[in-house]
């Protein structure tokens, strides 16, 4: 009958607030750990070739988190970035023909529609985030292998292969593109009209609503979003594996992208976006990978290791009280 | 049609109930319960008899419901004790006092919508045959308990295809079959049409003669005094009387509720309001938040501009807010009002009667048929941001699912619907918004360790206040408020109340949705009263009286559903309403 | 139980009287939609099959049918699982990986004994079910991400098991174990037989009933008393024994524990739960709907195997892809269209 009068409040207590330090921090306490130990293990691991390996194997993830952890924030999950990395490296053989800027901008316009497809079913038709955007991951995969044929295609324009594989300053390219994407987007998140309403509508899309917000629209957006930062992805590792692959490239990139942007703390329930937290947890789990592969410890301790990770990141960032 | 004090239902012995000898079928005595620090119940007293339908009433905030949570065993209370058959009882659970004999009928109806309806009566207790469900017997026993209800369904078909009405049958029927001796129903008519509201009471008089006992909570006073035999009201957390149903006059009934002394006159104010429309007066730094908001200011003028439109009916363009003839599918009935700029409409009536709809039917977030008008232009396709753009702005009556972003900061809460506005080419301005912050922070007194607080961790006073903030951020030309006070303490209160002067005289059009009758009095220059969807009565300027309001409140002088001008004094049995001294009207 | 059991968290709240909330009765043309959306997995298989035996009558033949049951039959089982997760409105996406390791497990226990190659996956992957679903509640963690977690394990205990995929245990020939997963119509009678017991669970026990309460409205059934935690425990323990069930028998079709199977299976069987009509947000299951949605996409498959093979896989996914958008958007604007 009352609604707002009474809530029986709960004081934060000392075990709420170390979650809640765990929850925003712990990703870095734990990359900072493992960088440590992992030195101390092999002193090879600071090395300036292995880094570049490292960071030649997160850079697209990094893409593809950041788009994630958007959409997550409005309570929403994307299944389909996979699926969209599949569709742009198809392209890229298509229509290289027009030069690589064209093909290039092609892809990204794919990856836009497919976003565009999965936000408007979401947000116009209210179809479950899941579901919608499973349907994209199954058909889109298809439609790629279709265009490409089943084979993988060799690429060879150099402007691609330059993206994919060469450095400037020792960094590579890559990385510096994610790093550019990281700085926007976490930009975009804080300090621009459409990031503020993408928190505030994942927090309490209700209060959005009535607020006056125009949430379908935020709501699409945020797809699109993460759909042109999937195939940008795809272009990446394109110019990598100097092959167009769509039967295999991508592969379970959305469960990378979701670890990532889980570990680094921001919530399944929308509300937050943690941008540095997910390129943190996507650096977090390539290197605890790289350094269970150095050690030749077999690859199932490492996914078990990871299940656990994941656990753990979700237990700590659990909603507490009444919220 | 309302029963006379002095009229009995010869049906109905005089004392319904056991003689006092034996144990009372349900007892609260002297309950405490808070929460966080905010008093729920402070010394609570309920007796139920054995075989007797008891009315419990309070207004919202009176305890009544926790109260109940805590008969049924939802919450556990401070101190006091809670007996059942004069046995004292903890409930540690719900299913313990169900266990127990303490049966509940809530009022938002708490069935599985898309399970049949045979399931839902028999959740939990399935008839089995051989160990599996017989769903032949269930249907059919369904249907039998149903029709004992007046209730005719396909009882295979799932719950969400009922009215309303049945549906509150079918969560009643599943209830009462626990054989309960103490039902509790919490507003169990809300959305029953008559007919349904006569079997309920055939249902709660077989109850009775088993022996069972009724608590009724319900804001229907028809109703009360039709069924119930004894009654307790609450109001602050206690009890403030226990007695016969046929022995309170209805008027008396609610001024309990509502706290004021009918006998007594009552010239000291209450709220902060303030006393009349002309000593409104302006907040002082009016001027430079037209500077913090210049786009804003262009649109429709402020500060001198609308002093100009203030107080007047029918400035350029009509009044501030024109609704005519909001109808929708369940509860409004064609509701017309017009608010004119400057002034503060109060718009009343008991729980249920439509006033958070109405509210919500005219920002868009409940279809409606029917116009809104916003200075004399209509809202041709309504939704929340047509009603922002158009200039109109609500406080929901529940902050906490409607208002606040609990995650985010003070900061942007208040900002949160005026960020276009403070943005250049989507890109939020950090000074204009701090400065915008800073000036409602200090404007409101808004109490926060900083603007960068999470305004979950804000009391309710200030949550309020930073949801005012983000109205008025947005410079309107209606503001639509919804309880504005409720939950919030006295402070906070009488500043909020303050702050809804200085609107008005800003030349903001206010309706001022309340249940306190003090708000509507004292703040408010006209009072439309809604009853069952529909307005019931219009009281301007001098009309605004507490018994007048009263009156109407409690659906006397009016059939439902169409207006009712007040005669003072006219009815029988109600002489010691008149108004005590006619100078003291003619001040006020 | 522990302190963070559902029933013993926050205090219930009384209901709250949504704005919103529809009061009346359904109207005819809101019955005639909530028909279409009962009915519409059934018709929708009837007529495709229609379609595809009017399309090449000389073609269709009995010969095609068993194909498409056998191939299948066992991977359906897990849709059987999923049905009842969805139902409480969670999730499982394990069952995939489960399913490999019960195909694993199979023929590692059947190298020692026929009896161990049933009881091994079993028991094993209704442990994996059950402590996710103990995750789910009571440490109160979103399904999602245990089932996530439990997807990525379950796959790393594969690998343990396989050193990593280089031991593939063989179903020794002569055990009769085999005998369960050859031909037709024993893979078929078995899935049949278990999606039978699945429907009597559902439709016919009070342990369905709480399922789709704890979906439809979580708050009445804890406020009746219903044992919801161990109703969710039990359900991710059930879908996940019959996954390791199916990948068992699948394994045991196949003579051997194949480790790299059963990736984005979890996948395909959400797909067929959601087209047979059951609500992704729980509430509403049906075991009836998920038959004719693993025999729609089984079809399609099928047919799509038929007349487009040239495309290879790839149209597979494509068509599955654009079907189930299509009815997924079709679902959404029904319900929609409804509550207008």
């Amino acid at each position: 009958m009352t609604a707002a009068v009474l809530e029986p409040v709960d004081g934060a207590g000392t075990r709420d607030r170390v979650l809640d330090l765990a929850q925003r921090y712990g990703v870095y306490a734990a990359l900072v750990v493992l960088i440590a130990v992992a030195t101390a293990m092999n002193s090879d691991f600071m090395s300036v070739s292995n880094w570049r390996v490292q960071l030649f194997q997160v850079a697209p993830t990094v893409l593809v988190a950041l788009g994630m952890a958007l959409v997550i924030g409005t309570e929403g999950v994307d299944l389909s970035v996979g699926a969209t990395i599949a569709l742009a490296a198809s392209i890229i053989p298509l229509y290289i023909g027009y030069g690589p800027a064209p093909a290039i901008v092609l892809a990204l316009l794919l990856g836009a529609a497919a976003g565009l497809v999965g936000g408007a079913m979401v947000a116009f038709a209210g179809v479950q985030p899941i579901v919608a955007t499973l349907s994209l991951m199954i058909g889109l995969r298809g439609l790629a292998e279709l265009m490409n044929g089943a084979a993988a295609k060799p690429v060879e324009d150099p402007s691609i292969l330059d993206l994919g594989e060469h450095g400037i300053a020792g960094v590579p390219v890559m990385a510096w593109i994610a790093l550019a994407a990281t700085g926007a987007v976490a930009y975009t998140v804080r300090r621009t009209t459409f990031g503020r309403q993408l928190v505030a509508i994942g927090d309490n899309k209700r209060a959005s609503l009535l607020a006056g917000l125009p949430v379908r629209r935020v709501l699409v957006t945020v797809y699109v979003l993460s759909g042109i930062l999937a195939a940008l992805a795809g272009v990446l590792i394109v110019g990598h594996g100097a092959e167009a692959d769509p039967a295999n490239q991508g592969l379970n990139m959305e469960l990378s992208a979701i670890t990532a942007v889980v570990v680094g703390g921001t919530p399944l329930s929308g509300g937050r976006v943690r941008v540095l937290g997910t390129v943190a947890g996507a650096m977090f789990m390539q290197l605890a990978s790289a350094v269970l592969i150095q050690h030749n410890v077999p690859t199932s301790t490492t996914q078990i290791v990871e299940a656990v990770l994941i656990c753990l990141a979700v237990y700590v960032s659990r909603e507490r009280g009444t919220r | 049609m309302p029963t006379r004090p002095d009229e009995t239902d010869p049906s109905v012995p005089p004392e319904a109930g056991a003689p006092t000898g034996a144990p009372a079928a349900l007892e609260a005595r002297e309950v405490v319960k808070s929460f966080g620090g905010v008093h729920a119940l402070r010394g609570a007293d309920l007796l139920v008899r054995p075989g007797e339908v008891h009315a419990l009433m309070g207004e919202n905030g009176a305890g009544k419901s926790t109260l109940i949570k805590l008969l049924t065993g939802v919450y556990r209370p401070d101190d006091g004790v809670i007996a059942l058959h004069g046995t004292e009882r903890a409930f540690r659970t719900p299913l313990e006092a169900q266990a127990a004999g303490i049966s509940t009928i809530y009022q938002e109806v708490n069935l599985v919508p898309m399970m049949s309806v045979a399931r839902n009566l028999f959740l939990g207790r399935e008839p089995r045959r051989r160990g599996l469900v017989d769903v032949r017997a269930m249907n059919r026993m369904s249907g039998e308990i149903l029709e004992r209800y007046g209730v005719r369904v396909d009882v295979t078909a799932p719950v969400h295809t009922l009215g309303l009405g049945a549906r509150q049958m079918v969560a009643l029927a599943r209830a009462v079959r626990l054989d309960a001796k103490v039902v509790i129903m919490d507003e169990p008519t809300s959305s029953l049409e008559p007919r349904e509201v006569q079997t309920l009471f055939g249902v709660i008089r077989t109850l009775r003669e088993q022996g069972a006992s009724v608590v009724f909570v319900s804001h229907r006073l028809d109703e009360l005094y039709e069924i119930c035999d004894r009654v307790t009201v609450l109001r602050d957390g206690r009890t403030v009387h226990t007695g016969a149903m046929a022995e309170l006059p209805r008027t008396e009934l609610v001024a309990l509720m509502l706290g004021r002394a009918l006998l007594a006159a009552h010239d000291g104010r209450v709220t902060a309001f303030a006393p009349d429309k002309a000593q409104r007066q302006a907040a002082p730094d009016d001027e430079a938040l037209g500077e913090l908001l210049p786009a804003a200011r262009r649109k429709w003028g402020r500060g001198k501009d609308r002093d100009r439109q203030a107080g007047g009916p029918g400035g350029p363009g009509g009044p501030a807010l024109s609704i005519s003839g909001l109808t929708d599918r369940h509860r409004l009935r064609g509701v017309s009002l017009d608010v004119e700029p400057g002034e503060v409409v109060g718009l009343g009536g008991l729980l249920g009667a439509g006033r958070s709809e109405t509210a919500q039917a005219v920002i868009g977030a409940r279809p409606a048929t029917g116009a809104v008008k916003v200075g004399g232009k209509e809202i041709r396709r309504r939704s929340p941001q047509a009603a922002v753009r158009a200039g109109i702005a609500m406080l929901a009556e529940d902050r906490k699912a409607d208002g606040v972003i609990p995650g985010l900061s003070v900061r942007e809460n208040i900002v949160l619907a005026a960020l276009p506005r403070l943005s250049r080419a989507g890109i939020v301005s950090t000074a204009r918004q701090d400065r915008i912050v800073e000036f409602f922070m200090t404007r409101l007194r808004i109490k926060a360790s900083s603007p960068a607080q999470l305004v979950q961790d804000l009391s309710g006073g200030n949550q309020q206040k930073v949801l005012l903030a983000r109205w008025m951020c947005l410079n309107p030309r209606v503001l639509l408020l919804d309880e504005p006070t409720r939950g919030i303490d006295v402070g906070a209160k009488a500043e909020v109340q303050t702050i809804i002067d200085q609107l008005a005289a800003e030349g903001i059009g206010v309706l001022l949705i309340s249940s306190e009758l003090d708000e509507l009095i004292e703040g408010s220059d006209r009072v439309v009263v809604l009853h069952t969807g529909s307005v019931a009565a219009r009281l301007d300027g001098d009309e605004v009286t507490a018994p007048n309001l009263m009156r109407a409140l409690a659906g006397e002088g009016s059939d439902s559903g169409a207006e009712a001008g007040l005669e003072a004094g006219s009815e029988a049995g109600l002489e010691f309403l008149e108004p005590p001294q006619t100078a003291e009207e003619g001040a006020s | 139980m522990s302190v963070r059991t559902p029933e013993t968290m926050a205090p219930v709240p009384a209901p709250q009287p949504r704005s919103g909330s529809e009061g009346r009765a359904e109207t005819q043309r809101e019955r005639w939609i909530r028909r279409a959306e009962r009915r519409g997995p059934l018709v929708v298989l009837v007529a495709v099959c229609a379609v595809a035996t009017i399309a090449s009558p000389s073609d269709a033949s009995w010969s095609d049918v068993s194909t498409i049951l056998g191939n299948n039959a066992f991977v359906w089982l897990l849709a059987l699982g999923m049905t009842f997760v969805i139902t409480t409105g969670g999730i499982d996406l394990s069952v995939g990986s489960l399913y490999a390791l019960g195909g694993v497990l199979a023929a590692r226990g059947a190298t020692s004994s026929p009896w161990l190659a049933i009881v091994l996956p079993l028991v094993v992957c209704a442990a994996w079910g059950a402590v996710q679903g103990l995750l789910v509640a009571y440490g109160g963690m979103a399904p999602f991400i245990v089932t996530l977690a439990g997807l990525l394990g379950a796959r790393g205990l594969l690998q343990a098991l396989t050193n990593q995929g280089s031991t593939t245990y063989l179903v020794p020939a002569g055990s009769w174990f085999r005998h369960l997963g050859e031909g037709t119509w024993v893979p078929v009678g078995i899935v049949a037989v278990l999606f039978a017991i699945g429907w009597v669970l559902m439709e016919r026990t009070g342990y369905g009933a709480t399922l789709t309460a704890i979906g439809g409205n979580q708050d009445s059934a804890v406020l009746l008393g219903l044992p919801v935690a161990r109703a969710k425990v039990l359900v991710y323990l059930l879908s996940g024994t019959l996954a390791g069930a199916a990948g068992a028998l699948g394994g045991a079709r196949l003579g051997s524990g194949v480790t790299t199977i059963g990736v984005g299976y979890e996948l395909t069987a959400i797909a067929a739960v959601v087209i047979g009509g059951t609500l992704l947000t729980g509430g509403y299951g049906t075991i009836g709907g998920t038959v004719c949605g693993v025999l729609l996409l089984a079809v399609i498959h099928h047919l799509i195997d038929r007349y487009l093979s040239q495309y290879g896989s790839a149209m597979t996914d494509a068509v599955n892809g654009a079907f189930l958008a299509v009815v997924v958007l079709a679902q959404a604007l029904l319900e929609r269209s409804r509550r207008r």
